[in-house]
């Protein structure tokens, strides 16, 4: 077993841990925290999968921005089902049953899978993941598209949320 | 060296837990922590594939890029509503919100 493969089986230990926490927990600021934990984890993943960016990405908009804008509304409405009461409700059962064979549906796919076991090539010498992906975005013959869709349903997002969540005169 | 199969059979793991998330939680806003979960879930499937499939065709982190904007927005509006929802109901609990049920 490599120190890579030791790396990979902490982070999905914290990952998966720390996901369990997140949909079970109490106390909603500490699920929010514990989505910040499994987020790290997630961004280790990135780092051993040689997305650099991604990593960097991960920490700053999904640590940074969302997880903290989750905190805020948490701490905005929290009058109402502080820790006390039931946080799962009636057909919590069904749920998990769906969520099992979820998993075991996607695992029995894997299993019949061939490419399943791939392992990947090494980095060619020179390969800078960060240019590619600059690159592939602003090109035209690759994603420029979608990246501009991108920053308008972010701008449509940013309107759309001021404009539900402010009060009207 | 990681087998592919690693990352997706961690994936998932960590989908279906989100999916539980999604459908036990009574919280509106721990229903979109669980909405996270299953985005981060695709993500690590995204970028496995770009990893272990042709390095060359960026088209794995992109796509892995645009979720993130969508998960952005979808964050932005979800919290927006359910801000909303609770300054003129007084409520989070999704059970309660039955405004528009038939």
């Amino acid at each position: 077993m490599t120190a890579i493969q030791i790396i990979f089986i902490l982070s999905a230990l914290v990952i998966l841990g720390a996901a369990v926490m997140v949909v079970s927990t109490r106390n909603l600021v500490h699920a929010a925290l514990y989505l910040v934990a499994t987020l790290f984890g997630v961004a280790v993943l990135y780092a051993i999968l040689d997305a650099t960016f991604l990593t960097v990405v991960q920490v700053v908009v999904y640590i940074g921005a969302i997880a903290i804008l989750f905190i805020f509304a948490i701490m905005l409405t929290r009058r109402e089902m502080r820790d006390q009461g039931e946080q799962l409700n009636k057909g919590w059962g069904a749920a998990a049953l769906i969520g099992l064979l979820t998993f075991g549906g996607l695992f029995m796919l894997l299993n019949n899978w061939r490419g399943v076991n791939a392992t990947a090539a090494a980095l060619p010498s020179g390969f800078d993941g960060v240019v590619e992906l600059g690159t592939a975005l602003v090109s035209t013959d690759a994603f420029v598209l979608p990246f501009e869709v991108a920053s308008v349903l972010l701008l449509a997002a940013l309107i759309g949320a001021v404009y539900v969540a402010g009060t009207k005169k | 060296m990681i087998p592919l199969s690693w990352y997706l059979i961690l994936a998932a793991a960590l989908f279906s837990v989100g999916l539980f998330g999604v459908l036990a939680r009574k919280n509106a806003i721990a229903i979109l922590l669980g909405v996270e979960l299953m985005l981060n879930a695709v993500n690590i499937n995204l970028v496995a594939f770009w990893r272990y499939g042709s390095l060359a065709s960026i088209a794995g982190q992109v796509f892995a890029i645009i979720v993130f904007a969508v998960a952005a927005a979808e964050v932005a509006v979800g919290l927006g509503l359910v801000i909303s929802v609770y300054r003129r109901r007084n409520t989070v609990v999704a059970d309660e919100l039955d405004l528009m049920k038939w």
